[in-house]
């Protein structure tokens, strides 16, 4: 399956995280706040200005800025994840 | 928030027993399990980075003393945050004899991942599973005993806001201290896991990630679709929308300030009334014991009038403001104030937690400034302290409240003009705002340079504030903290003031020597000699400025009772006041350099004089050009 950006994802899809390419200090924040490789996220839905963007990542809310998630290489899984 | 860390216990002579430590993630109810075990009053928050600090304090259970340390809440212990760095240094070098690891119960799987850290060095630990009550809601069911089994330490359900699950957290802690539980360091789980290899931090933390996920698959069921979840979601719909996001957050904030003005209104009038009844009844006093004069004035006059002026107009304002503000941030709503405003915030050269940190200004510039450490990067978080103080705190929103009712809204009683003091107060806000924001601007491109930085923040549930439990406490946590601040600061200045102004050189007294000095630099931005006196012997506490004005005032001979906002106008009025006077000395209120706690505070978190010098000369040279322009204009058009 074709792999892309964390931001270029629909509000709603979900999708899995392949890796994450941001620089170290950023990429530990983000991996510290359970978004590992092979983990599910979903974006639920964007600030009033169109970013940052809410993710839904094991049961948590995490918000990201889009030209940090341009880092973070996601690629889609078919089934709808649960809540 | 507002209370300050509670970082000294009360009993560091006699021996601990045992010594505990609370380690967590962020907003996993850690300070109320703490605070449970403790019987301390430490502020919780619903959002991240509440505790900033490492708290003690120490409970007695079987006979034995503990010693609780309560760690600030870290999402890893891979140390290169602030708070990160002091939670692994503790749990490295510290002796602990039991480690409560608290845990969200809802999000088990990626609170896990600090546990296994934890428990990858430290084997004599408990995992506490907060929120249990929560989880169960959601249809969340978590076997202990599998758990347990898995990571080699006894686990425990808790609700913090039940009282009774504490005991046997109590007695879990308890038995592994004492021995009668032994942990065992489940080595399966950490193979070639050092989790101290820097240059493996990555890959560790995903092995971790990956050994929660296993755990966590054997050990939660679920059995719906959570409720709690789809109305969550509801409301993040309304509240971070397009649409209605932005709408809300104003209103929000003004039905808080309308709510503070009117509901003060009516305890300051009562509480005004009754000290002026006293005040009558200490002079018929200190006449039947035939005080000296000097004594009767010194007290009466100086003493008395400024701390009961203090508590009679500050009290009520922030005893109202405080509580709700606790409601709304125990609600979880202001992580979602800086997730909206971060676009905006950032255009500005500042990072959207600047908005918290501001909303967090509006009740102690102090508290405002420490919260600066959720800023993660260093130019953006010296632009939220250096910009703080631009908000003006509760010590200045009284005095901007009493100086709309006097020369703007009218007598402040009644629906009507009661909506127009909020209004007032309200775009009074906005402009403060607005200011922050173009000197974040400027900053950032001045002595604050560099790239913009990251939005990382987690968006917590929304959780119902123990509404009736939060008001009454806050309200005595306020009542407690104005009074100590009022006998501790307003009644030392009334005093100097009242003496000040009865020490005669010459036939002129040492305060018409102070305040004819700076009567022409006053005059020239529209205020004068007295105001900026005033603002000055305010250093300590803002609160004290408006009883300043009035002492010195009234000692001028003009003797005019002012228990209420009518006669204080009376009294401003006879003094030269008009309706620039009171513009310019609302700017001043909420321009001027910050009160003495916030600069220590600016001090204690930068090490660096220059910061601080920094952050008094920003607001005070703005404030100053500020109120000569609009006095002047002013002048031309009245």
């Amino acid at each position: 399956m074709e792999n892309y950006t964390l931001d270029k994802v629909q509000l709603s899809e979900c999708v899995i995280i392949k890796s994450i390419e941001c620089e170290k200090e950023l990429a530990d924040r983000i991996i510290n706040l359970g978004l590992v490789k092979n983990s599910v996220v979903k974006p639920l839905f964007k600030s009033p200005f169109g970013d940052p963007t809410a993710f839904l990542v094991k049961n948590t809310i995490v918000a990201l800025r889009n030209k940090d998630c341009k880092n973070i290489i996601v690629s889609p899984i078919s089934d709808n994840m649960e809540e | 928030m507002f209370s300050r860390n509670i970082t000294s216990d009360s009993n560091t002579i006699s021996d601990f027993d045992y010594k505990i430590t609370l380690a967590g993630n962020p907003n996993v109810g850690k300070s109320t399990i703490f605070n449970q075990l403790t019987g301390l009053k430490q502020h919780t928050g619903n959002w991240t980075g509440k505790t900033v600090e490492c708290s003690s304090g120490s409970y007695i259970y079987n006979d034995k003393k503990f010693k609780v340390t309560d760690l600030p809440g870290t999402y890893s212990i891979n140390a290169f945050s602030e708070e990160e760095r002091l939670a692994k240094e503790f749990l490295l070098k510290e002796e602990t004899d039991c480690i409560v690891i608290v845990a969200d119960s809802n999000i088990l799987e990626r609170n896990l991942v600090l546990a296994l850290q934890i428990l990858s060095f430290k084997s004599k630990a408990v995992l506490c599973l907060n929120l249990s009550d929560e989880a169960d809601k959601n249809g969340i069911h978590i076997d202990v005993d599998e758990l347990s089994l898995n990571l080699g330490i006894p686990v425990v359900c808790t609700s913090a806001v039940k009282r009774n699950s504490l005991k046997q957290l109590k007695e879990t802690v308890f038995d592994v201290c004492s021995g009668k539980i032994k942990c065992f360091r489940v080595n399966r789980n950490f193979e070639n896991i050092n989790i101290f290899d820097e240059d493996n931090r990555e890959n560790n933390t995903f092995a971790l990630a990956n050994l929660s996920k296993e755990i966590c698959s054997k050990v939660i069921s679920k059995n719906k679709k959570s409720q709690v979840v789809s109305r969550n979601r509801k409301l993040d719909k309304i509240l971070t929308s397009k649409i209605t996001g932005i709408p809300i957050m104003l209103l929000l904030f003004g039905l808080l300030f309308w709510i503070t003005a009117v509901g003060a209104n009516y305890p300051s009038e009562w509480l005004s009334s009754l000290f002026a009844l006293l005040k009558e009844n200490l002079y018929t006093l200190f006449e039947y014991f035939k005080m000296p004069e000097f004594f009767t004035g010194l007290i009466i006059d100086g003493v008395y009038t400024t701390l009961t002026w203090v508590v009679s107009v500050m009290l009520p304002p922030m005893a109202i403001f405080f509580p709700l503000f606790s409601i709304i941030e125990d609600s979880g709503y202001l992580p979602r104030i800086a997730f909206n405003l971060d676009r905006f915030f950032s255009k500005f050269g500042a990072h959207g937690k600047q908005s918290l940190t501001m909303a967090m200004g509006i009740g102690c510039n102090a508290c405002g400034v420490t919260g600066c450490r959720i800023i993660e990067s260093p130019q953006e978080k010296k632009i939220a302290f250096l910009t703080n103080n631009f908000m003006p705190c509760n010590g200045r929103i009284p005095m901007l409240i009493a100086l709309i009712i006097m020369f703007f809204a009218g007598s402040g009683f009644g629906f009507l003009s009661s909506l127009k003091i909020a209004a007032i107060l309200l775009s009074i806000i906005v402009m403060c705002v607005i200011m922050t924001l173009a000197v974040s601007k400027i900053l950032s491109m001045t002595v604050a340079k560099g790239e913009s930085s990251s939005f990382v923040l987690e968006l917590p549930p929304y959780r119902k504030p123990q509404i009736i439990k939060t008001i009454i406490r806050s309200i005595l946590d306020r009542t407690v903290f104005v009074l100590a601040r009022a006998i501790a600061v307003a009644a030392p200045a009334g005093a100097i003031i009242w003496l000040v102004a009865n020490i005669y050189i010459g036939d002129k007294s040492v305060l018409a020597y102070c305040t004819e000095f700076f009567d022409p630099f006053g005059r020239l931005i529209g205020v004068d000699g007295v105001i900026i006196m005033a603002f000055i012997l305010g250093f300590p506490a803002n609160e004290t400025v408006i009883p300043i004005i009035i002492m010195s005032y009234m000692s001028g001979g003009t003797l005019v009772e002012y228990s209420s906002y009518e006669q204080l106008l009376n009294l401003f009025t006879l003094n030269g006041w008009n309706v620039i006077t009171a513009v310019c000395t609302a700017i001043l209120c909420v321009l001027h350099y910050p009160c003495s706690t916030t600069c220590i505070t600016i001090y204690k978190e930068t090490k660096s004089i220059k910061q601080t010098l920094l952050a008094m000369a920003i607001p005070t040279l703005i404030g100053i050009v500020l109120c000569f322009i609009t006095a002047n204009a002013m002048r031309i058009f009245i």
